[in-house]
């Protein structure tokens, strides 16, 4: 069986813009219900054209490193399956790096004012760090708040899907939210009035959010990102 | 040449590298980390099961203390663990992991709000500390914020390629930053290199892309040795074909495995701890059902059965195990079981060091000024023959801690050395060699003929006729390495080049692992020799030590266990 692969292709030493390339892929029918898009691209790399460019590490969503474009959504690679995006012979797959950010390569963004807003609010725990003997407690309740949180693998699919963000890109974005969320709060910190600085700001702060939720639908991690923001929200009018 | 300057370089960015930063910058404020990957996609995030510590926090735990934990690992390691280094491991652990959770790392917790535990194998008490089954990436997460906080520096997507060395010390090491293509220059007056582990060099693999073992073949090309390569760990449940971890805790929890019979055949083999028994004796007796047809259908997997769980502990013990066998087997555990094969996933074995995390050199006695290890891509020997499940996270976290501490230390009275331009000048005009270059073999090819050999000659069951073979079949792979060619010809993100620079350590240490296999004739923890299937400890209660001398050869060496205090 064969199917498309339409990629976005930019060689910054060659290239004025990026275009797609077209690739055909042929794989035995019983390895559609296997494959994934990762393995796919992987394929097409060391078999066809070794000079395709995309980052990834572990291959089962936990590394964060290959959010891209497919189809129109954000998605990990290594969690697509080619048997949710294809119906048959001849079908087609677009391939584009992650919007909003400044294309490196191919598929490769560079993600370091992504980071650079996550470690503007603060992602550690604040709190009193003196030589406590003993672990401090926290009941299985008190996690509960933030086990859906801690699962963030910094991927960027949703700050990439956020209009706000295409637009401002002094803007934190949700990602930096959660991240802000998963340890304001947390039981055990007490550094939420540090954070609002960032957070509340006209232009970077949690007021960008217009609720659009294209962050909730793009998260891998399926993360009430809107809550998050939402309760931030709350936060910062002092609730 | 773009030259940089940091008082402590650390090599890494997993468990190891970033605790060790920590450390270091509470007595230093010039500590960088350099890291092939982002920091936070080091393989260190996948761990799942837990980290070990006798905090007897729990009723069945309650009569646990480090004296059991040390004794536990030593049984586990059969006996190859150094007993000095075990004990630091097996007496800090507990407070290491209350600072671990003082850095905020989410662990699951007992109703009454303590840090909650659970049995794995070779544990004879609940003592795994976990935070659900995503350990790993809840610690990273927390140790990554706490280096924020401190204001490392981060030299992210960095490829290193050697260090600068001269008379058993270092004064830096020469990388290539992937973004630009350019070399960099780093000058340092210490480098603790925590590079992880070398599973890659094998077909199936539970360890992300990035666990190339660099740093080992980086210790090679300079005369540094490595340490028992032969206990390559091979981890009984991989989501079949695809080598994703089924986490241990699956049968910590209570999971059976089957064979294509529906019999739990580990009590033929095991019949006290059945599934929970060391991780090596597990693998042969899933590879002896394999070999003997007992795989399902025939096949070369099993079947790891939870339908007798509970639904609910499922989903609240082992939710990630449920989302990778529902997402990349089409199973939903709860009702179905899921599909397994051993697979390739840690080494006990690395650059050697002693408790302090300095590296040990060629010579016995001869300890590196400057130089440090630690994490998977070190040996300070604490897992002997065979480690024990949720043991390496605590060794990540204790030794890297320590190597942190102790590099800070010696950093302070050290001062960046000058550059050394032989080292930058081969490294340039190699880079310039594989980019322009007109050979014929691809790098995938090689590095899969590679994979190839090891899981097949160097695998679970080893016998002298098939690691010669092995052997010579690395050979030849290297002679074809010179025949390389790199497709990609761009500079900036070549991402091949990267494969065929990882290819070239992976060749070396590889050659390394399968002459400790050959040269060891017994069997022990994860070391079987079908030819030697007995342990001798009248000759083999040795550490294997192999480096490569001066005139290209590799020159064995044995050293004794330490005894400890
Ligand atoms: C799937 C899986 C699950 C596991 N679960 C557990 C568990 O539950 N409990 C437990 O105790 N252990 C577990 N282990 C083992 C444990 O995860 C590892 O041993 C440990 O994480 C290793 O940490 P590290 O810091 O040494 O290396 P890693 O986390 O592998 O980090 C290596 C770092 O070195 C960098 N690096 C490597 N080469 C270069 C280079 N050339 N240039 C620049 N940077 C480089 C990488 O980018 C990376 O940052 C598991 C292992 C696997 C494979
Ligand atoms: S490769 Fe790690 S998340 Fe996809």
């Amino acid at each position: 069986m064969e199917i498309k692969f339409e990629v976005s292709r930019y060689n910054p030493e060659k290239d004025e813009g990026s275009y797609y390339q077209e690739f055909s892929f042929s794989i035995e029918s019983d390895e559609l219900e296997e494959l994934t898009v990762l393995d796919s691209l992987i394929r097409l790399k060391e078999e066809k054209e070794g000079s395709l460019t995309f980052r990834h590490s572990c291959g089962h969503g936990s590394c964060g490193s290959c959010a891209m474009l497919i189809d129109g959504e954000n998605r990990l690679a290594c969690k697509t399956h080619l048997k949710d995006m294809v119906s048959g012979e001849g079908s087609r797959i677009n391939i584009s790096p992650l919007p909003g950010f400044p294309v490196i390569k191919d598929l490769v963004v560079d993600l370091e004012s992504f980071f650079s807003h996550d470690r503007g609010v603060k992602p550690y725990l604040i709190g009193d760090a003196g030589s406590r003997a003993k672990e401090e407690l926290q009941t299985p309740e008190e996690l509960e708040r933030i086990q859906e949180v801690t699962q963030c693998i910094m991927c960027g699919a949703c700050t990439s899907s956020c209009p706000t963000y295409w637009d401002n890109k002094k803007y934190l974005g949700p990602a930096a939210f959660v991240r802000a969320f998963r340890w304001s709060e947390d039981s055990r910190d007490e550094g939420e009035s540090e954070r609002m600085d960032a957070l509340d700001d006209k232009r970077g702060g949690v007021w960008g959010c217009n609720k659009i939720f294209n962050c909730t639908e793009a998260c891998p991690k399926d993360i009430d990102t809107v809550g998050a923001i939402e309760s931030l929200k709350r936060k910062a009018l002092g609730f | 040449m773009k030259t940089v300057e940091h008082q402590l370089l650390i090599v890494g960015g997993g468990a190891a590298g970033l605790r060790a930063a920590i450390e270091a910058q509470e007595k230093i404020d010039d500590v960088a980390v350099i890291s092939k990957v982002r920091t936070l996609r080091s393989h260190s995030v996948s761990a799942q099961g837990g980290i070990a510590a006798s905090l007897a926090n729990i009723e069945e735990s309650e009569a646990d203390n480090w004296k059991k934990h040390l004794n536990d690992t030593i049984e586990g390691g059969v006996d190859l663990v150094d007993r000095d280094a075990g004990e630091i491991l097996t007496r800090n652990a507990g407070r290491n992991v209350i600072e671990l959770e003082h850095m905020g790392v989410p662990f699951s917790r007992t109703d009454k709000g303590k840090l909650d535990q659970r049995p794995f194998g070779g544990h004879s008490m609940p003592r795994a500390l976990y935070a659900a089954d995503r350990t790993g990436h809840a610690i990273v997460y927390a140790l990554y914020g706490e280096n924020v906080r401190h204001e490392t520096a981060f030299y992210d997507e960095y490829f290193v390629l050697d260090l600068m060395t001269g008379d058993n010390s270092v004064s830096g090491l020469v990388a290539y930053d992937i973004k630009t293509g350019e070399l960099v220059v780093f000058r340092a007056g210490g480098i603790i290199l925590a590079t992880g582990g070398p599973s890659q060099a094998y077909e199936l693999t539970s360890s992300g892309k990035a666990s190339t073992g660099d740093g080992l073949g980086i210790a090679l090309r300079n005369g540094i040795p490595l340490e028992d390569m032969e206990f390559i760990q091979f981890h009984p449940t991989g989501l079949k074909a695809r080598g994703i971890l089924i986490t241990e805790a699956a049968r910590g929890e209570g999971g059976y495995l089957r064979n294509d019979r529906g019999e739990r055949f580990m009590k033929e083999y095991e019949p006290e701890s059945v599934e929970l028994a060391p991780r090596d004796r597990v693998v042969r007796g899933m590879q002896r059902e394999i070999n003997e047809g007992r795989g399902i259908n025939g096949e070369n997997y099993l079947h790891l059965d939870l339908t007798h769980l509970p639904e609910e502990k499922i989903s609240q013990k082992l939710p990630t195990i449920r989302e990778l066998s529902m997402n990349f087997a089409g199973i939903d555990p709860v009702e179905r079981p899921i599909p397994v094969q051993p697979m390739a996933h840690y080494s006990m074995g690395g650059i050697p060091t002693d408790t302090r995390g300095r590296v040990q050199g060629k010579e016995e006695g001869v300890t590196w000024n400057n130089l440090y290890a630690a994490g998977e891509a070190a040996c300070v020997s604490v897992h002997g023959a065979n480690r024990l499940g949720t043991n390496s996270l605590q060794e990540a976290i204790t030794f890297g801690k320590r190597a942190g501490r102790f590099a800070a230390e010696s950093v302070r009275k050290n001062h960046a050395g000058d550059v050394d331009r032989t080292t930058v000048d081969k490294y340039e005009s190699r880079l310039h060699s594989l980019l322009g270059g007109e050979g014929s073999v691809r790098c995938y090819e090689l590095r899969d003929r590679l994979k190839q050999t090891m899981t097949g000659k160097c695998g679970v069951f080893r016998t002298r006729h098939d690691l010669e073979e092995a052997l010579r079949q690395i050979h030849e792979l290297k002679e074809d390495y010179s025949k390389l060619t790199v497709e990609d010809s761009g500079k900036k993100f070549n991402t091949e080049l990267k494969t065929a620079l990882e290819l070239k350590n992976m060749l070396d240490y590889s050659e390394v692992i399968v002459e400790a296999a050959l040269a060891r004739k017994e069997s022990r923890g994860s070391h079987f020799r079908t030819d030697f299937p007995e342990r001798d400890d009248a000759d083999w209660l040795v550490h294997s030590f192999i480096y490569r001398s001066s005139t290209g050869k590799l020159k064995r060496d044995y050293r004794p266990v330490s005894p400890g205090t």
